[in-house]
Order: structure tokens, then sequence, then C-alpha cells
């Protein structure tokens, strides 16, 4: 099962907090799942596009589009930070 | 030690826990953010009525040990402290706390600084600031990235 996690103005457009399901067929990588997601989920699809700037991060730690995916993997996308 | 809450800090109490643990520390560093009326009034930024701080539990945490980890590897740091808010905060509230006691100034100095320039933007945290205009996350900063490029 992967869980998938989005924060900030990503999570308030998508109206959700987070995702989960089984990682689908030849979803191998982070840019995969972008694909995945933009094609079944017209609402990603329109976030991803005002987000250029969207950062990844699996299993907690910031990752590129080509870091690969396992099962039970945490990912979260959100925009770049502003803490401090 | 780091610590992510709602909580208020008291900066006299971290101050003498931080000389308590360090030992025989020559210098203590420690540097407090808090939230302005006018965030980002160079921007055109209206008067703030409140931050909203949002984050992700866990990589937080991870994070800001890697940030810590880093800095002690690169200066002499006897013992550091690291606090950060989260939540609804008003114009005037503390939001972050970075403390390092050293044998030297230089090495406490450096070593806090090098942890704030890499918590604003590789520890996920995010600010939405609500204004008389409504609310909207704040974006961030060419100058924060820009900072990094000094501890290269």
């Amino acid at each position: 099962m992967l869980k998938i996690h989005y924060f900030a103005s990503i999570r308030e457009q998508l109206h959700k907090e987070e995702d989960n399901f089984c990682r689908p067929e030849g979803v191998k990588d982070v840019n995969d799942l972008l694909v995945y997601l933009k094609t079944t989920d017209p609402r990603f699809s329109e976030v991803y596009k005002k987000t250029p700037k969207m950062l990844v991060a699996v299993n907690q730690v910031v990752a590129s589009r080509s870091s690969e995916l396992s099962d039970n993997d945490e990912v979260a996308f959100f925009p770049p930070m502003t803490g401090g | 030690m780091i610590t992510v809450d709602h909580k208020d800090f008291d900066i006299a109490q971290e101050y003498k826990q931080l000389r308590h643990a360090a030992g025989d520390a020559g210098a203590v560093v420690t540097f407090t953010g808090l939230v302005r009326e006018l965030y980002q009034a160079e921007l055109g930024g209206e008067a703030t009525q409140s931050l909203y701080l949002e984050h992700y539990p866990g990589m937080t945490e991870k994070s800001l040990e890697l940030i810590l980890g880093r800095a002690k590897a690169r200066w002499d740091v006897l013992d550091a402290r690291i606090i950060h808010r989260i939540g609804t905060l008003l114009p005037g509230d503390q939001i972050v706390f970075v403390g390092v006691a050293s044998a030297h100034r230089q090495d406490a100095f450096n070593a806090s600084q090098y942890i704030m320039d890499f918590l604003k933007s590789e520890a996920p945290f995010w600010k939405k600031q609500t204004s008389d205009n409504g609310s909207d996350w704040i974006e961030s900063r060419k100058s924060d990235f820009e900072a990094l490029k000094t501890w290269k």
C-alpha cells in the first residue's frame, strides 16, 4: 500500500490530506506516480500545473522525479518550505 | 535536542539548560524568530492578523536532526537546541529558537546561523498568513536559497 500525503497549499486545493492505494502496475518511480495521479485525478492534474515548484519526499526524505518507489512507501507532495 | 510544539518557550530557561548541558562552554549563541506584524512588508504585504504554521510530523524532526548533525560535524558544538512552534501564532509571538553552546564564539555563531539557514529551506514547515485581505500561503524567498550558497 502506498501512503500519499499532501501538505499546505496542495492539501487545501485537493481538499484532502492523503491517499492510500496499492502501488499500481507500472508505477516504478515518482515520475510514474505523478503521471498516474494526473491521469486518474483531474484535480491533482490542475494543482500540479499551478504548482511548478512542487516538491516530493519519499519515506520522509526529499526525493526526485526519478526516485524509485516500492510497496509500502510513504510519499508526500508539498510546496517549497517556508519555516523559521 | 529538538522540539516541535504548539507551546511557547522561555528563552531564559533554554539558555540555562544549554549552559548546564554544555559543561565548560565559552560561548552560547541564541537566536529567536518572531512573528512580524508587517510580514513581507517589502513585498507590499498587509498587516498580519495571524500566522498558521503547518508541518510534516516525522519528517520535520528527521530533517532538523540531519541539519543539527551536519552543524555538529562541521563546528565544535558542545550542545544545541532547536525549538519550532506550529499552529496559529499572532504578531509578536515567538516562532523559532536556535541555541548553540561552544568553546569559542565563532563556532557558536556559525553553527547557529547554519542551522537557521537550512531550517528555512529543508525542514518541512509552511506558513499561511491571514490579513485583512484574507489568507495566503507564504511563498519561499529566493534570498533563503541564496543564503545556503554561503555554506558550500
